[in-house]
Formats: structure tokens, sequence, C-alpha cells
């Protein structure tokens, strides 16, 4: 297996902020057809690829949607007043470049402002280089959503760049889609939307399939940097099998039975005990009567920056570690 | 007159009792199905042609008030709130306690006897009481009980340009306009909700969905308006006399965008003004409509309403009017099957 | 096996939010001499179903909740020396954790003590500073090298303490919240071997309720009952408590009203504790319980819900104290209020 960087590059390049990810689905969609038996698209937009199989009912889910920037005033001038789509910071959005679904490049600055750390979403403004509202009104309107716009870039250990979260996600399963070739397990692969704003589009494609077992594929954080909070991921150190989150206490026997699939196949894992955030997984195992569901988290620093950065070798043990979980017989 | 009525009744979230029934009343003879669920929503089926898509119009039908919960030795009543009321709007007012409302006041220390300190901070819950005029503990206990409901006393007064204040336009607004709808539609098939709860945590709503099943939901509500002078555009979430406003985003619901750019054109089409809502604060029953079971798709469209969560909420009949116009729209729109 | 025992039994194990299984066979021995069927449902909620009398196969029924996890803490991180750090599972004030005896639930359980920087050691202006949870750490005297194969990230940490008897019928121990509820239906069941009902009853002990209600949630999704009641505990009176927020020990459930619980059902379990001369209290909760009725009440096409209370003083901590006669009055009068619902007056008291 080599690690794909052209695919991964055009996964964290394509547009998809949170309600409105029809790019990245079509390109997703052209990825995977040909390795799957049906694809559905349901109403909130998930993306919904089966592999069928004897075996378990297995829903495996890596969000599609990104964070991003919704405008809600344009003033005479022509700059773009906007708001938060899922966890922007003021001050990693400030100087940045941001692009609209039309191409359409802005900037990101703000009001005068005496103490910076008073930086506020409400105080700053788009500026895409118009000379009044009649020519802004012409390429963005009030509703539209723009994203960060900035290079992607890796060496040989890591990849760095915007939206690996969870762009990689997406990218690991795509991947394992492609190896599994006889599934024994009915699976579900599921790219879903608006997790963001609140792990809505799992909820209800989660509903639908009524899975026995659920996967979520997204990054955790990695505080192995200089003077960070506590917290046992490093970069490099493997896969992560997540203990905790905000969202979800993940099944204990399906947990153990992760952590003997990658002890069995020599993948390097780490335990993930997260004190913030949530992952479709929570939403997954309150769906119906309880799902047992658990995650595979790819270790990131600088999470929901323009900079983020995975290892390539985590990367690829992720993809083998939900690839070999998903050919064995589970049973808990 | 329909709002003065609504208004006017009690109904503070978990004890919709007195509005629910002033509502059936209303809508029973032009419904061809209705019923109260297990929480106290009410839903309505009105039948007409067929439409592949399911249509439900939802309005939450509570308010938000206060709840005793403790009687003083000297017969004055301690309350908490019920609903996000922002709690400096409620010393030296006016109030009415519990099924047979009670009269009361919500009193506050001469102002001849406080400290110029004193005025700077807002005084909190644990400060405040009602007083009913008893004497005693046994005296207010025969008339109240911990745990009644207390809602603003407040009238309906038309005033201004068009302009009216009442208590509880949040949400008896909606509830006005889908009684219209239900009154005047007709060969229409949709469901029609007026949820509980929705004040104290989207209670009512996901119940519903899940019973009616819809496949596009309208949720009409009264939202937030705060257009005073000189306070920067993109900071207004809504202008009065601007037409009704449709929702882009808020805490609960990232709106669907062929589905809101659908209905701003059926409003040009039709010369009905309208504005977006531009917060993304909020949040409202269309959180729980839309991931209820396998999802569906929803649109907010919402009475802007000055003061909202207060006795003294004011909206412009303009908006309101044009709010009906536009229902009316995109109901026909719906019947054309180009929803 | 009383009701007493088995609380005793309950508040000596651990079973911290997510990692509820250790306690499956105590609950299940307690339940399963009154119980017709019993069973472990996906995310391990414990399911004992007791049938009513007309067993015709269309008894309405009633589930009665009790959670059987219980805060906690979990290791997050270990050091070079051995030392653990941990974070908490369900809400805990970090202070009340410093100083305190733990066992730590490895591959075995080991012991070990919470410490933090000794006082000689601080500056003035420090100790007036609670310590934060992220500077405590846990010495279980091994270093990381012994700690391989034996405690990993995501093991699960209790508090040890013995559970007590005080003074009257007063009892301490930790997971009072809510191993009180497991025992007050149990004594419930016990109550309903000697009564006749209707209902099919279903005792539920739910997991994960300190980490969002998960088993309720999914646990009245699978039962889908005509009345969901939460059996949890509320705040008992202590000075600095205002009284409103309050209910009193020793003077039985706190019946809740709000908008989580419906109206009729209040009323008529009112009904039932006068008609039995079993004391109660009233507790208001205008918005969501915070308790397993939160989710019943908004699960499928809308559950109506009840909760009641025991008072326990001192709640999220080590040293919880309930009186059992709140928990014996409390079993009672679910048993008495589930005899008192009938396939024939369900209809009438859920009407509004």
């Amino acid at each position: 297996m080599k690690f794909n960087a052209e695919l991964l590059k055009e996964l964290v390049s394509t547009y998809g902020p949170s309600g409105n990810e029809n790019r990245v689905r079509d390109f997703i969609k052209g990825q995977i057809n040909d390795y799957v038996d049906e694809i559905i698209i349901d109403s909130l937009g998930n993306l919904i690829a089966r592999k069928k199989g004897n075996g378990k009912r297995i829903m495996v889910a890596a969000h599609m949607d990104q964070i991003g920037l919704m405008v809600t005033n344009i003033d005479d001038s022509g700059f773009l007043r906007f708001t938060n789509i899922g966890g922007i910071s003021p001050f990693v959005t400030l100087s940045q470049q941001v692009i609209f679904e039309n191409g359409t490049v802005g900037v990101v600055s703000a009001e005068p402002i005496e103490d910076i750390s008073k930086l506020k979403i409400s105080n700053m403004f788009i500026d895409i280089g118009v000379n009044n509202k009649e020519e802004a009104e012409k390429l963005v309107s009030i509703g539209d959503t723009c994203i960060y716009n900035a290079e992607y870039g890796e060496n040989k250990n890591v990849v760095f760049t915007r939206y690996l979260d969870d762009r990689v996600g997406c990218y690991v399963a795509i991947e394992s889609i492609k190896q599994i070739k006889n599934p024994k397990n009915d699976l579900y692969f599921v790219f879903t939307v608006q997790e963001e704003v609140g792990l809505r589009g799992a909820k209800t494609s989660a509903y639908r399939i009524d899975p026995e077992i659920g996967i979520a594929l997204d990054v955790t954080g990695s505080r192995d940097t200089p003077k960070a909070k506590t917290f046992a991921i490093g970069l490099n150190k493997g896969t992560a099998i997540k203990v905790k989150d905000n969202s979800i206490l993940t099944h204990p026997k399906l947990r153990q039975y992760m952590i003997n699939i990658a002890k069995e196949n020599n993948i390097p894992y780490q335990l993930e005990v997260l004190e913030y955030g949530g992952t479709d997984s929570g939403s997954i195992h309150l769906t119906k009567e309880g799902i047992p569901t658990g995650a595979i988290s790819i270790p990131t620093r600088y999470v929901h920056s323009t900079i983020e950065m995975a290892s390539k070798n985590d990367i690829m043990n992720s993809i083998e570690l939900l690839t070999k979980l998903l050919e064995s017989d589970v049973s808990l | 007159m329909l709002l003065k009525k609504l208004t006017e009744a009690s109904g503070v979230s978990g004890n919709e009792k007195e509005i629910r029934d002033i509502i059936i009343d209303e809508i029973k003879d032009y419904v061809d199905d209705l019923e109260v669920d297990r929480l106290g929503n009410i839903i309505i089926h009105k039948k007409g042609n067929k439409n592949p898509k399911k249509l439900m119009i939802t309005s939450h039908m509570d308010e938000v008030g206060l709840m005793i919960t403790d009687i003083d030795d000297i017969g004055l009543l301690k309350f908490t709130t019920v609903g996000g009321i922002d709690k400096r709007i409620l010393v030296s007012k006016p109030v009415l306690i519990g099924k047979n409302k009670v009269p009361g006041v919500i009193g506050a220390k001469p102002i001849h006897l406080q400290k110029r300190e004193e005025w700077q901070s807002a005084l909190n819950i644990d400060q405040l009481y009602i007083d009913i005029g008893a004497n005693t503990k046994e005296e207010a206990e025969n008339i109240i009980s911990i745990g009644d409901y207390v809602a603003f006393d407040s009238q309906y007064i038309e005033f201004g340009k068009r302009l009216v204040k009442a208590k509880a336009l949040d949400n008896r607004v909606g509830c006005s306009l889908l009684i219209e709808l239900i009154k005047e539609i007709e060969d229409i098939d949709f469901y029609g909700v007026f949820t509980v709860m929705e004040e104290i945590g989207l209670v009512g709503a996901g119940p519903a969905a899940y019973k009616v099943e819809p496949d596009i939901s309208i949720v009409l509500e009264g939202t937030l308006c705060y257009d005073v002078p000189k306070l920067d555009d993109h900071l207004v979430p809504t202008y009065l006399n601007k037409g009704p406003a449709i929702s882009l985003i808020d805490r609960t619901t990232l709106y669907d965008i062929d589905f809101r750019k659908k209905i701003a054109k059926i409003a040009e089409k039709n010369d009905i003004p309208y504005q977006y809502r531009k917060t993304a604060m909020g949040g409202n029953d269309s959180g729980k409509i839309h991931t209820t079971k396998e999802g569906s798709i929803t649109t907010t469209i919402s009475v802007p309403c000055r003061n909202i969560h207060s006795q003294t909420s004011v909206m412009s009949k303009y908006d309101y009017e044009n709010a009906l116009k536009l229902l009316k729209a995109i109901l026909s729109e719906y019947k054309k099957g180009e929803l | 096996m009383d009701a007493k025992e088995l609380l005793e039994v309950l508040s000596n194990s651990s079973g911290v939010s997510g990692h509820e299984s250790r306690l499956n066979d105590t609950i299940i021995s307690a339940f399963e001499k009154y119980a017709d069927d019993i069973s472990i449902d996906s995310l391990g909620n414990i399911i004992a179903l007791k049938k009513g009398k007309s067993s015709n196969g269309s008894n309405i029924k009633i589930m009665l909740s009790g959670h059987m996890d219980e805060i906690g803490l979990m290791v997050k991180y270990i050091e070079d020396n051995g030392f653990i750090r941990f974070t908490n599972i369900g809400g805990i004030d970090p202070r009340t954790v410093l100083g305190q005896e733990v066992i730590v639930h490895g591959e075995k359980d080991l012991f070990g003590v919470i410490g933090s920087k000794p006082p000689h050691l601080q500056e003035k202006s420090e100790i007036n500073k609670a310590i934060k949870m992220e500077d405590m750490i846990i010495d279980v005297g091994y270093s990381k090298d012994d700690l391989k194969g034996i405690v990993s990230i995501g093991d699960t940490i209790t508090i040890k303490r013995n559970f007590k008897a005080l003074e009257g019928n007063r009892l301490t121990g930790k997971a009072l919240d809510d191993k009180a509820g497991i025992a007050a239906m149990y004594q419930c069941i016990m109550e309903l071997s000697r009564i006749n009902h209707d209902a099919d009853i279903y005792f539920v002990s739910t997991v994960q309720e300190e980490e969002g209600m998960s088993g309720a949630f999914t646990g009245t999704y699978k039962i889908n009952p005509d009345i969901g009641i939460a059996i949890d505990v509320g705040f008992g009176s202590t000075p600095e408590l205002p009284k409103a927020d309050t209910i009193e020990m020793g003077k039985g459930p706190g019946i809740t009203i709000g908008g989580n619980i419906h109206p009729g059902l209040r009323e008529k379990m009112v009904e039932v504790a006068k008609e039995y001369n079993i004391p109660f209290q009233f507790e208001v909760t205008p918005g969501p319980t915070g308790t397993d009725a939160r989710a019943m009440q908004i699960t499928r096409e809308g559950i109506p819900a009840l909760c009641l209370s025991i008072p326990l003083r001192y709640m999220h901590t080590s040293v919880e104290v309930v009186d059992m006669m709140d928990i014996k009055n409390t079993g009672k009068l679910l048993a008495f209020f589930i005899a008192s619902i009938s396939n024939e007056n369900l209809e009438g008291l859920l009407c509004y």
C-alpha cells in the first residue's frame, strides 16, 4: 500500500462546508463508484455507500463537511460580515485567504481593536476586493459560505494542510473501500454531512441503516508539541483507538476487539482519552436501541487551523486497522 | 381578534392547557383529523390533493414564564424562570399565577432606601418574590401550590403605525398564522402541529416529527428583532417592517440551501417583502424536526418581534400580513408540486 | 437480600459510566428472584421484566429506571515515573478528590492515593486557590515500566470508600447516586410480588446516565413503554442551600413537577401517596430534569414521564448520605402507583 498523496490533496482542496457538501460528495462518489454495490444520498445529503456482505451490518462514518464562514451581511462598500460554521477561531481566521464555491477569493481582516485578545467574529470582515455593494452582490450573496484557502504541503513524514478534519477520515474510508475485495460483513460507508455543527448527518444516516456496529473516523488532537497540556496522543506513534470524548464512552468490548486486531496485525496504536470535542460516534451509539460504537482517530496537530498536520504512517496504520477490522468476523 | 385572544391566554412551557384548548376550539371545524399526543402537542391533518412530499407546518404554542418554588412565612412566593428570561425585566411587573390566575406583583425595595451602588447591579431571582397580598403562609397555601405556573399579565394593545404590543408574541404570532392557514386553505394536504415546550429545550417537536414523518417542514416563529439606530447593520438580526424573516442558520439548524432559495424566489415572484435573519444565535423546533428519523428538510419563517421574551413584545402587522401572504404563496407552489 | 444489603454491595462495587458490567452479577441475582425475564441490551442496560396479571400480550408497559453507572475518574496519561494523570467521568468538583484513596481498575485493581504539591512549597497566594484536576497525580507506587500491561490509558478509577451506617436510618457511601435508585426499584419489585398489577413492569438499571443518559435513550426506544418513571436522587437540604432548591431528608421521595413530567400521572402519584400515607415532597424543575426522565420523554413519539427523587446530601462526592426510609418509601410508592394503573384508567390519566 502506497500513500496516495494525490487523493488526499484533492480531498482537502475540494469545497464542502457544513450544509453545502455537494462538491465534495460528487468527488467522493466518483472515487468509490466502481468499488461499491450501491450508493444512496439521503435528504440531509449524506453519501451512503454499501459493500454487501453476509456478516454484521457495520456503519463506518467519516464526515465530509468542513468548517467555514457564512456571509450574513454586505455593506455599502462591499465588505462582507460573517458568522461561523462550526468551530472557527477568530485568531486563526484573521489574515487568512478564503474562497467561495464560485471561486471568489477574499481576505479576512478586522476593525481596529486595541486589545487583540478581545477579537471577535462580529468585529471581523471579508474583503473580496470590490468597489461597492453592487459589485460584491454579483459575486456573493447573503447565506453563501466560504472556506479557508491554503496550500497543501507535505514532506516524507507528515502532511500539513487545511481540512485534514475530516478529509483524512474520508481518505481512510476511501482507501479501505478500495482494499476490501470480498467483504465478510455488510458494510455501509457513510460520508456524513454537518458533523461540525452537531453530529447531525450521522444521526439520520445511522437511523436509516440501523447498524449492529458503528465506527467513526475522525481526527483527534496531538499534544506532543512544546508545553502542550497532558494528553497521551502524539504524531507518528500509531493510529488512535478512542476511549472517550465529550460525545461518547466507546463500547468496551468493541474497543477491546479493536485493540486485539491491532495487536494481531502489529499495527501501532495509541489509546485516546479526549477531554473535549465530539465525533459522529456520539450520534451513532444513541441510535434506536443503542449501537455498540467505537472510533479510529488520526492524531492531528493544530486542528481547525490551515496547517493541520498528521503523520503519513499514522494515516496508513489507520487504513490498515479499519480494513483488518472490517474484514474480520466481528463478534463482541 | 385572534391574536389578542391568543396572546392574552396563558401557556407557559409545560402548562399549555389553556392555550391548547383555545387553539383546538378555533380549528376543530376546519380539519380532517385532530389529535393531542402524549406530550400535549396538537397534531392536525388537513386532507387535500395528495402530494408525493409530506408537508408539516409547525408553531410552538408555549411561552416563557415563571414557576412557584416556595412560599415563605409571610405569604410571599419564591419563583424560578421557565425558559430564557432576562432576570432584569422582572422587577416591578404584575403577574398571574396558576389556573385561577391569581394576580400578584413582583416588587422592589424603594429607591429611597437603596445605596447608589445598589442601582448598578441587576437584581437576582433570589432577591425577588411575588406578593399576592396574603399575610401568612397558610393564607397563601390556600390558593397557591408549589409548582404553579406564572404568566406575565400584559394586555394586547395596538399602537403607533400598525404595531402590536403583547406578551407571548413568541410564539402566538406563529400560532395565529397557522390557525389562519388551517381555516383558509383548501384542497392542499398538510399536517399542522402546535408544539409544546419549545422554550425549555424543543421538547414537543421531535416526538411530533417522529409521528408525522414529514418530508418538508415549515416552522413558524416570532424571532429576535433589535433594530436600534446606530447599531451596525450586520449586528441587527432582523428589522421591523421589512417583511417576514427567512432563517439561514441558527444553533440548531443549517437550513437547506436550495429550499431556502426557493422560498426567497417565491417571495420575489409574488412581490412579497422578506429579509434574512442575520444571526446564528437562538434555535427552534426545526433543530429537532430535521434530524428526526432519517432526516428531512425545513425552513423557518418568522415575524420579527422586538423585546422578545418580555411582557412588552412588539411586532408589526405589516410583517404579519406579508408572512401570511408568503405562506399562501408557498402552499400554492406546493400544490403545483413545485416545492 | 434486602434493599439495604443490595445498596451496600452496589456502593462498595465500582461501575463508572461506560464500564458498568462489574455490577451485572449483583443486580441480576437480586432481581431474578422476582422477575419473569432478565436481559442485557446492546449498551449494557439490565432489563428485568415482571409481567402483569393479564398476560395476553397486550398489557400496558411501565418502565422504571435507576441508573447503575457512577461518576469516577479515568487514566489519561502515565508519567515516566509512573504517576497517573486523570480526567473525570461525570461532574466532579476537583476539590473533593484531593487526598483521596483510590482504586485504579486496570488488568488488576491497584491501590493509589491522590496527591499534589505540599503546602510548604506553595506561595501564600496559592493557598486560597483550588487545585485543578490537571495538577493532581495518582501515586500507585509503581514505575511506568511496572505498569506496562497492568494500567492503560482509559482505565477507570474509583474512590475507595466503605459504605457505613450513620445514626438512625442514615447511610453513607460513594455512588449512592444512583445506587439508591436501584435499591428503591428492588424494594418495588419485592412489594409487587405481593400485589396484583395489570401492567408489565420493566425494571431497567441504565448505563451512562452521568454521560448524557445514553442508556435511557436506547433502553426507552427498545421497550417503548406507555409510562416511564426515573428514580434518581435529589438535593438533600443542608444549611448552605436555598430551601426552594432542596428536599428534606427522611420526608419521603420528591415528586418532580415541571415540563418534563406528565401532569396527569403526577397527580395520580400524589393521590396514591396520600391514599397510602406515604410521605412525599415536591421538587420543582421547570425544564429538562437531567435525569433519565428527560430521555424517556423525548423518545419515539414521546413517552409520558415521571421522576421520583430520593433526598441525598453531598451529591457527587464520595460521602453521599441517604435515608433508608426514603428509599423504602420510594419503592412502596412506586409499587402502589403501579398497582393503581390499569388498562382501563390509563387513557384517562394521560388525556390532557
